[in-house]
């Protein structure tokens, strides 16, 4: 089985957030980058579905240069190829196009990408690949299962879980269910030596047009400070709760 | 030229993230000079299909015999109802999130997620969450349709009466999912839509402890959720892990339980209106965040907090 797996190369969850340009672009500056949380779900389940049933994993992500630490890790833990299509994708629009157009040349059976990426937070890119392929697909996967051709996944719904049949291909927006925390695999030695000989493929893009883009950038308001009260004195909490801003 | 909104049932029932979305739709359409459309998929009957119009939908078009869940289908039905249509509103719900990505591909559409904001002008502008809710981005469309998916519990709800006549779509299409049955805890409140949720964290020293966690929600009427690590050692189901890699909350009041407060979970609920924090240790992170804190065992703060709640309901 060929599975392609979608990576975005991310701020680390501890990140403080900047901008520059006048609020107009991301600050790298100082940011450590990893694999998007989400994906590094869909990366682990790809790998056991290897090791189960046989074939290779395929790592692609939309991106400069900079981004290939982030692939060369996700080498490291296992994956047999990775895919880089040069260039910083501007919208979720411009991103699921550069995927679709290389999945389209190339075969697979199964597609995972991540439910959303902890950056943009489009959470858009997996369905519009879906939709430029004509494919499946279930979001915020939470359990799969294959048997030849035969998937068996289960969805997470608002406020419960959904059992669904598919047929290979398809595609699915991966999360925490697909695999564990504990599943998670960090790189060995001999996977970081491996990853540096294993082919990391860099295609062009090929320049679709953006739907959306940014305009600017802003912090969230600051709090204008805890007002604290004593442990003994609840029943004042609950009245301020009630009286003063009245949530409760 | 018109606005359409998706409106969401469950069992065939609307929720309040549904009408939220049509008070969102309803007050673009003025904005734009123009009529809000309602789509809602699934069986609904014609009484709760009509209370669309209490939030300014004039038109509702049922389409019963299309799943949800069946994005292939769902897309292609409301975008054969958007001909018209300038701007397609969602509620930004786990369906929402299959159905709007590929509705957008269809229409050649921008899609906009997380969206917390009203565009000005026909030319759409809006504010949406970023960066795990730790950035406020203004994103614009370059397109002549647009796709808004608003962040549950962003906007709320606004009442505007309408005449609203309702009418039924025999469109019959099927996608090649097929789906095998639900599993939803019966009266637990989503924490996605949830306006009060009381979060607990490794604080709590073990499972068997939430007892008074649940009963303090249940006086509230609000959703449980618990930190990430909380969730990782078994002691909360998956789906209560709340935080910038689990479900983000946008609440009106999230209250803190042990919870310290470390940067990846702050982001995930700080866009709640009003934050309280519970904690025995003063220098905990939460306290920078919250608008209101308690420095105390919350084995004894709790109970009484449980007590006094129930003094002000009755």
């Amino acid at each position: 089985m060929n599975i392609l797996v979608c990576i975005s190369s991310v701020p680390d969850t501890t990140s403080k957030i900047n901008f520059t340009d006048n609020n107009t672009k991301f600050d790298s500056n100082g940011i450590q980058f990893v694999i998007n949380p989400y994906d590094e779900f869909g990366l682990t389940k790809a790998m056991m579905l290897k090791e189960s049933t046989g074939g290779k994993v395929t790592v692609i992500t939309v991106g400069e240069a900079s981004v290939e630490p982030v692939m060369r890790k996700a080498l490291a833990i296992g994956a047999d190829d990775a895919v880089r299509v040069n260039i910083n994708a501007s919208d979720s629009f411009s991103a699921a196009m550069e995927i679709a157009n290389y999945i389209k040349q190339n075969n697979f059976d199964l597609i995972i990408a991540g439910r959303e990426s902890i950056d943009y937070n489009g959470g858009a890119v997996p369905a519009m690949i879906a939709e430029m392929l004509g494919l499946p697909f279930i979001n915020a996967c939470i359990g799969l299962e294959i048997d030849g051709r035969n998937a068996k996944l289960v969805r997470e719904i608002d406020g419960g879980k959904e059992m669904i049949s598919a047929s290979l291909p398809m595609i699915i927006g991966g999360q925490k269910g697909l695999v564990l925390e504990s599943d998670l695999r960090i790189p060995n030695m001999r996977g970081i030596m491996q990853s540096r000989t294993k082919p990391l493929l860099v295609v062009e893009s090929t320049s679709s047009y953006p739907h959306a883009c940014s305009v600017s950038f802003a912090k969230p308001e600051e709090k204008e400070g805890c007002k604290l009260v004593d442990a003994g004195n609840v029943s004042e909490l609950v009245d301020l709760l009630h009286n003063e801003v009245k949530v409760i | 030229m018109s606005v359409l909104v998706y409106t969401e049932s469950w069992g065939g029932k609307f929720r309040k993230s549904t009408f939220e979305a049509v008070s969102y739709a309803s007050v673009t359409a003025k904005v734009l000079g123009t009529n809000l459309v309602a789509v809602s998929l699934e069986e609904v009957s014609s009484d709760e299909l009509s209370k669309l119009g209490n939030y300014g939908a004039s038109k509702v078009i049922s389409v019963p015999s299309i799943n949800k869940g069946d994005n292939q289908s769902a897309s292609k039905v409301i975008a054969d109802l958007s001909a018209d249509a300038s701007v397609i509103v969602f509620s930004g719900t786990h369906t929402a999130k299959m159905i709007a990505p590929r509705l957008s591909v269809k229409l050649n559409a921008a899609c906009i997620g997380n969206v917390i904001s009203l565009t000005d002008s026909a030319e759409i502008v809006v504010k949406r969450k970023s960066f795990s809710t730790k950035a406020i981005e203004t994103s614009k469309s370059n397109t002549s349709k647009t796709i808004l998916c608003i962040a549950p519990n962003s906007f709320g709800l606004i009442e505007n009466n309408v005449e609203c006549s309702v009418e039924s779509s025999d469109f019959s299409e099927k996608g090649s999912l097929s789906f095998d049955g639900q599993e939803t805890a019966s009266g637990k409140i989503s924490i996605s839509e949830a306006e009060i949720v009381v979060s607990a964290g490794r604080g709590l020293k073990g499972p068997e402890n939430w007892g008074m966690i649940e009963e303090l929600a249940e006086v509230l009427g609000a959703a449980t959720a618990c930190s990430k690590p909380v969730a990782d050692i078994g002691w909360r189901p998956h789906s209560e892990h709340v935080g910038q890699t689990g479900k983000a909350v946008t609440a009106d009041l999230y209250i803190a339980i042990g919870i310290s407060g470390a940067i990846q979970h702050l982001a995930g609920v700080n866009s709640s209106k009003v934050m309280v924090v519970i904690n025995t240790d003063p220098e905990a992170p939460f306290f920078k965040a919250a608008d209101y804190g308690i420095v105390g065992d919350a084995f004894e703060v709790v109970p009484q907090l449980i007590e006094e709640i129930k003094k002000l309901k009755n």
